[in-house]
């Protein structure tokens, strides 16, 4: 923990974030620009948790990186699970209006799903 | 015990203790991802309400982000300084790091009220119930923080650094991190992904 490392991480997360924002802000309807804030923030997250939270620097058993991986799976799984399946259930129910939305929602619960 | 025992000791119980608060970080955070996954898959339920790009003032977010980058990045300072002793630089880094806190608060207190006496309140759509929920729980953890640090502070300036305020300041330090770790996913996800067309 030196405070070097500490200027460094400041820098880094500083340029990030300026990079994502006038990114966003001139290119906002850029394809691509999705991906791009993605791997932005997934850098500054891996830039913070090596030089503010030191994740790096454990020795000996690393319960700590052994239980960030394991959050990160369970994280993984709960975020993208439920975005994939709610969009393929809007995706199916497309055609319908949200009154008929409604009353199809309304209908199925009556039969008990 | 000799000088050199009693520094052994010091160093594995401050370890296990941060190995238990950081399993609590753990899970905060997959308190963070459920709440993430919700507003995404809210995120275009405006029911005619309005949509983000609409109500998020993008230069305050900036100005937020960088305030809280600042306070992390000051509450580091304040730890370099513990491991030195020195109690006037922890002193000012903890004040400095309280005083960023509090202005990044206000300002997202400020653009809570606004949106809701501009009638944007959380039961206006799915989005904004989601948006408010989330961001929220992060302010509510940054309200908790400030409070924590101010009575560390306190105690630290009555009493010196002793080896139990050093434990707890390391924790504290982990949870102020790990609060603007979450803010970068809110700034992200969020705004920036929000204004995008």
């Amino acid at each position: 923990m030196t405070i070097q490392r500490y200027i460094m991480g400041f820098a880094l997360s500083l340029a990030l974030t300026l990079v994502a924002y006038f990114l966003v802000i001139d290119n906002a309807a850029h394809p691509l620009i999705l991906v791009i804030l993605g791997i932005l923030a997934i850098t500054q997250l891996a830039v913070q948790l090596m030089y503010f939270l030191h994740l790096g620097d454990e020795v000996g058993p690393r319960l700590k990186q052994l239980s960030f991986w394991f959050m990160a799976l369970i994280l993984i799984i709960v975020v993208v699970g439920s975005i994939w399946i709610m969009n393929n259930l809007n995706e199916r129910m497309m055609h319908f209006s949200p009154a008929e939305k409604t009353k199809f929602m309304l209908t199925e619960y009556d039969k008990g799903f | 015990m000799s000088v050199q025992e009693e520094a052994l000791e010091e160093k594995r119980l401050l370890s296990k203790t941060s190995v238990g608060f950081w399993l609590y970080l753990m899970t905060d955070c997959l308190l963070f991802a459920t709440l993430f996954a919700t507003f995404a898959v809210l995120r275009d339920a405006t029911a005619g309400g309005p949509a983000g790009r609409d109500i998020y003032e993008m230069p305050l977010v900036l100005a937020e982000t960088l305030i809280l980058l600042t306070s992390s990045f000051a509450c580091g300072l304040a730890l370099i300084a513990m491991t030195q002793k020195n109690i006037r630089q922890v002193l000012i880094g903890l004040g400095v790091t309280f005083v960023l806190g509090a202005t990044f608060l206000f300002i997202e207190v400020s653009e809570f009220t606004k949106l809701i006496s501009e009638g944007h309140g959380p039961q206006t759509s799915a989005f904004l119930s989601a948006f408010f929920t989330l961001v929220g729980t992060h302010g509510l953890h940054v309200f908790i923080g400030l409070l924590w640090l101010s009575v560390l502070a306190y105690t630290i300036w009555r009493r010196g650094i002793t080896s139990k305020l050093t434990r707890q300041l390391t924790l504290f330090g982990l949870f102020w991190h790990f609060l603007d770790l979450i803010w970068i996913f809110v700034f992200t996800v969020v705004y920036m992904m929000g204004v995008v067309r």
